[in-house]
């Protein structure tokens, strides 16, 4: 009954004390923004991310040594971000070796497609002339560029003969030509560059220019962008090591990646058994894709809980406000009552007007949080995907904050004597 | 004539069972016949605005019986006496209240709001109301824009708003000097003569109250003196 009639009047009595009414919807526009805002940027980056790592292969799986962990749920999900703290160095014996490869292929023939090796030299700086940039440097062998597909600008990859004969060659992303050299692809490729490696001064000579491709995959991984790839027994000169600190698989299209990289860390396992500080760990780019997701939604839910809280105060905001609004009008009150008005027509009123208010802020917030939502993602470089579904509930949570904290104050302008207050000075 | 509002033994006691319990009404006895034009008189503290608030449904007496238009109020629920308030009562109040921020028309509407009637219907009343009162071209004003005289007419073509069986009206010229203050006397006597409205005015001045057809005059609670105004 009277529905128009009562949002007719909660927007003429919001209309009347406009700074007012926004400065209470304050604490709702708050909250329903960081909700919004977050869901945007978090449903952005797991799409991406996601999506990326499969165009990556997700039948790529990779194994890496890492520091025994007491915990062994933590040693289950296989992935852990941040800084491990080891306990102890890493020695040339806990380190995967030819014989271990030699094994795992020989193993699981059937599933295995190639094996890549990869040996991180370090980053360092390189300067020409004003320009300078910090390089990622990075040992492959040749099976390196079939798990990682790179689209080539210029030149070439590593040769053969280059891997194995620990030439100092290298290839370098489009990026490290655009910031450091700022002369065509083509023409970078011969070129030579050299850079400080811990005590070592040493020289490469560019032979071929891939496309580096932005994406949010590459900085959650803290790739730079500046990348080299030397060949791996270059690096592994330099690191004086024979062995392989990770290794990538290439399963064969079709295998369940999932089961044959359990299937790997079980058969490395044994012959890491003895090794009291390392152990293997190996797991697939669609393992990587859900524990993203899953950190993803643990940042959700903990912002979620930090707006609920905005939202619960910004509630106790309306609540406040409509409490005085009710105590401001109580000359209205009781002429409402003498007019006819029931209780139930003066609670009405009053909750519709506390729901008008926080629909507003919902609303607000909404803009301001997917705006806000899609300008992060876009800085982050992932595409922007404002989550519906958190839309329609956010601005259902609204009314119901309306209702909530609208009642009470309602519910006391509804009881109000009617004598008592047409008297009200 | 039919009576229309019918008090036998009224009493209404503050503070029952306190040790400052106060009976402001002690037995009061009314008759009030349709089309009557009927004023209460009585010096502030006489009990007359607590007899108001009692005929106007607002208050329950403690004691006694009350018929409106043949309706016993006692048993009446909350609920039931907005509802008779809404549709038998029309009140003119002192200070006029006005919603604020309300235009004359939705300020006419609002008895006809809770009384259910038709959007449209509701309008094309209280346009007719308005010039009634000689508010016609003041529709769309706001209370804050109107004179006392003009807010108190705007008032009045509410408290017509339903048709009530008595119009109810507390000091209406309290506020209003004595010219404006006229012309809403005129007006409750135009509602008496043409409409046959009745109309119970209390007031504490007996130039005001000898206008009308009755004087009844109130002192400590009882009535103490019923006299034939200049009207009869």
């Amino acid at each position: 009954m009277m529905v128009m009639e009562n949002l007719r009047m909660a927007i003429a009595s919001l209309k009347a004390n406009k700074s007012r009414a926004l400065l209470t919807m304050l604490g709702i526009i708050i909250g329903i923004a960081a909700v919004i805002a977050i869901m945007t940027v978090g449903n952005s980056v797991t799409n991406t991310v996601s999506s990326s790592m499969q165009s990556m292969g997700v039948n790529n799986i990779n194994v890496m040594i890492q520091s025994r962990k007491n915990e062994p749920e933590e040693r289950e999900s296989g992935i852990v971000f941040g800084a491990v703290e080891h306990s102890k160095e890493m020695t040339e014996r806990d380190y995967l070796t030819d014989e271990m490869i030699a094994g795992l292929l020989e193993e699981f023939s059937d599933e295995i497609e190639a094996i890549s090796a990869s040996e991180a030299v370090g980053s360092c700086e390189v300067k020409n002339g004003s320009a300078s940039a910090n390089v990622t440097v990075t040992g492959v062998s040749q099976g390196y560029f079939a798990a990682n597909e790179k689209t080539m600008l210029a030149g070439r990859l590593l040769s053969a003969e280059e891997a194995t004969g620990a030439r100092n060659a290298a290839v370098v992303s489009s990026e490290f030509v655009d910031d450091l050299l700022e002369v065509s692809y083509e023409e970078a490729v011969g070129r030579s560059f050299s850079c400080r490696l811990g005590e070592q001064q040493v020289q490469y000579t560019i032979v071929g220019v891939y496309e580096q491709v932005d994406s949010a995959t590459a900085m959650m991984m803290g790739l730079v962008g500046t990348e080299c790839y030397i060949p791996l027994t270059t690096a592994q000169q330099f690191n004086h090591t024979e062995n392989y600190q990770n290794l990538a698989v290439v399963g064969k299209v079709g295998v369940d990646a999932d089961a044959l990289a359990r299937k790997i860390e079980t058969y490395l396992d044994g012959h890491y058994r003895s090794n009291r500080y390392f152990e293997v760990s190996a797991f697939s780019m669609s393992a990587m894709v859900t524990a993203m997701a899953d950190m993803m939604d643990t940042i959700v839910t903990a912002i979620s809980v930090i707006a609920g809280i905005a939202l619960l105060v910004g509630g106790i905001g309306v609540m406040n406000i409509m409490l005085v609004s009710v105590t401001e009008r109580t000359r209205e009150i009781g002429t409402r009552k003498a007019l006819g008005a029931t209780n139930e027509s003066i609670r009405m009123q009053f909750i519709v007007e506390a729901m008008i208010m926080c629909l507003l802020g919902g609303i607000i917030g909404v803009i301001l949080g997917v705006a806000g939502g899609i300008l992060a993602s876009n800085l982050m470089g992932a595409a922007a995907a404002p989550s519906v579904g958190s839309i329609v509930i956010s601005l259902l949570f609204s009314l119901a904050i309306g209702v909530f904290f609208g009642y009470y104050p309602a519910n006391k302008a509804a009881k109000m004597n009617p004598i008592d207050a047409l008297r009200y000075e | 004539m039919k009576t229309i509002l019918q008090l036998r033994g009224i009493i209404k006691r503050f503070y029952i069972g306190e040790p400052n319990e106060l009976q402001i009404l002690n037995g009061i006895d009314l008759d009030v016949r349709e089309g009557e034009f009927v004023a209460i008189v009585g010096a502030s503290g006489s009990g007359k605005t607590t007899l108001m608030n009692v005929i106007g449904l607002l208050d329950r007496p403690t004691e006694g019986e009350y018929l409106i238009d043949g309706v016993d109020v006692a048993a009446a629920s909350d609920r039931e006496l907005s509802y008779i308030r809404n549709q038998k009562i029309g009140f003119v109040f002192q200070t006029y209240n006005l919603v604020a921020k309300t235009t004359a028309l939705k300020n006419v509407e609002l008895p006809m709001l809770y009384g259910g009637v038709p959007a449209r219907e509701r309008t094309r009343r209280a346009k007719a109301l308005l010039d009634l009162v000689e508010m016609g071209d003041r529709v769309k004003h706001l209370p804050e824009e109107l004179s006392g005289g003009q807010k108190q007419r705007v008032a009045i073509a509410r408290a017509m708003a339903n048709d009530p069986a008595i119009i109810l009206a507390d000091e209406p010229t309290g506020a209003l000097d004595s010219k404006t203050g006229r012309t809403v006397m005129d007006l409750f006597h135009r509602l008496n003569k043409e409409q046959g409205k009745t109309i119970v005015l209390i007031t504490h001045s007996e130039e005001l109250a000898r206008e009308t057809d009755r004087i009844i005059t109130i002192k400590d609670g009882s009535i103490t003196g019923e006299r034939a105004g200049d009207a009869r």
